[in-house]
């Protein structure tokens, strides 16, 4: 039977997916920035920040709404359960992305510290593991869940890479460079971080098609 | 399961030529709340008027398995129906008071079981109105006419007069629907109460009732019991696609 829900169910995937797609676009645009010494750029991440807030209330205002007017059980409550905590996850990527394009503004003036290289690197991780995440949970797929955990280790080593370069060939050596690469650390960081939400993501996209809780268990995988 | 108080064991009943239950095994669970739910003519209330033997009034059945209580069958001929209709108690889901005085009602049951101590029913009775959550609505009017209590509390009067004969087992077909959401609310209280004394078994076509107020459910369709588990089980991840696309209205 065709069920009314199904249609609001469907909205909200919809706003789900909208939130993805800019959370993705902020972390390509601040990375872009950074690399680029693109102050521009960096000012439009940090003022479009506002329209991901915006996105962020509405779709937990729709959320709400859903329980209260369908008390909502079983697989449709997962949904809509997981749908709030994947919308908080993608605001919080949004922010970093946030954060990263204010290291830009911090560094754009300054002379280049080195090329980059493993930070694009990263960033390419960090975004597909976004993009894989939002993929698996409007596709119900926890085998692509699953790889976007499993890559998680993949952006910690990398950023494990950047962090001992940055120590040992540049602030170790040289102690006027530290300002500079403090804040590709952060970055380094930063980006991190962003798999690391990506891989919540991914948890709870298994949760809500098996019901079966992988989070802190990683024997479960 | 542990402290099984009621055990259906291939339990089959027919109406006629009419196959209602098929092979139905499940174990009711002591001093716990059991919800049954399903699409209407799946069975369930014919199950549940089969453990205390209701559908015996109704000629041309044929039941086959078993049912049973603490361990005895209660389709054994040896039986006594009167008995266990005592031990099993049932409320309906319209409230069906006797035309007589609150008090009458209540005392009705322990009555016709031939007890005549005055001092032992007045207590008995108001033990009963107060496990039923209504002594307080009605201490000063016990003389008053049934009918001139409000629907919810009539429904909780036939709840009083189902317990002041101590059954162990309280079945209860869709107590709430014909009551409004204070009422219901109040009914889904007691239930929660009167669990630690009784086992008990509801049936309800309202999902969100059976997951607020029971432990295990069990879900029938076309005579067969399709699932049974702990209600957190059944509304979260019910492990059977039929089930969930019943409780969350997909179905039909």
């Amino acid at each position: 039977m065709q069920r009314h829900f199904d249609e609001e169910l469907k909205e909200l995937n919809q706003e789900i997916l909208k939130m993805g797609i800019l959370a993705e676009e902020s972390i390509q645009r601040s990375v872009e920035a950074l690399k680029n010494r693109d102050k521009k750029m960096a000012e439009a991440v940090i003022n479009e920040d506002a329209r991901v807030d915006q996105l962020e209330l509405d779709i937990d205002e729709k959320c709400i709404d859903l329980i209260a007017r369908y008390q909502p059980i079983a697989g449709d409550l997962r949904f809509i359960a997981i749908g709030m905590k994947l919308n908080a996850e993608l605001e919080r990527i949004a922010d970093i992305a946030v954060d990263i394009a204010q290291r830009v503004l911090e560094i754009a003036d300054k002379p280049q510290l080195k090329p980059l290289i493993d930070i694009p690197k990263l960033t390419t991780i960090a975004q597909n593991m976004v993009k894989m995440s939002v993929d698996a949970f409007l596709k119900k797929d926890v085998k692509l869940a699953k790889e976007v955990i499993l890559s998680d280790s993949d952006a910690d080593q990398l950023r494990n890479l950047i962090q001992r370069e940055l120590i040992e060939d540049y602030m170790a050596k040289d102690g006027s460079t530290a300002h500079r690469a403090i804040q590709y650390l952060l970055v380094a960081r930063f980006l991190e971080r962003i798999c690391d939400h990506a891989t919540n993501i991914a948890e709870d996209v298994i949760y809500m098609v098996h019901a079966e809780v992988v989070r802190h268990h990683p024997e479960k995988l | 399961m542990e402290n099984a108080k009621i055990k259906a064991l291939d339990f089959n009943f027919y109406y006629g030529a009419h196959h209602v239950l098929k092979n139905v095994s499940a174990e009711v669970i002591a001093n716990k709340v059991t919800g049954i739910i399903g699409p209407s003519g799946c069975g369930k209330s014919t199950f549940l008027r089969s453990i205390n033997r209701m559908n015996d009034v109704i000629s041309d059945v044929k039941v086959e398995g078993k049912i049973l209580l603490d361990g005895k069958n209660i389709y054994d001929p040896e039986m006594d129906v009167v008995d266990i209709r005592r031990q099993v108690g049932m409320v309906f889901q319209k409230s069906n008071p006797f035309p007589k005085s609150i008090f009458d009602n209540v005392a009705y049951g322990l009555r016709i079981n031939g007890i005549k101590d005055k001092y032992f029913i007045q207590e008995r009775v108001e033990k009963s109105l107060k496990d039923a959550a209504l002594w307080g609505e009605v201490k000063d009017r016990l003389q008053k006419n049934a009918f001139e209590l409000s629907g919810g509390q009539q429904q909780r009067l036939c709840i009083a007069r189902t317990l002041a004969v101590e059954p162990e087992i309280l079945l209860m077909d869709e107590p709430a629907s014909a009551l409004d959401p204070t009422a219901t609310l109040k009914i889904e209280e007691l239930i929660h109460q009167l669990k630690s004394k009784y086992t008990i078994i509801i049936v309800t076509h309202n999902m969100q009732q059976a997951a607020r107020i029971s432990d295990y459910t069990a879900f029938f369709m076309l005579g067969e019991l399709v699932e049974y588990d702990l209600t957190s089980m059944i509304f979260t991840n019910p492990s059977k696609k039929i089930t969930e696309d019943y409780i969350t209205g997909r179905f039909g």
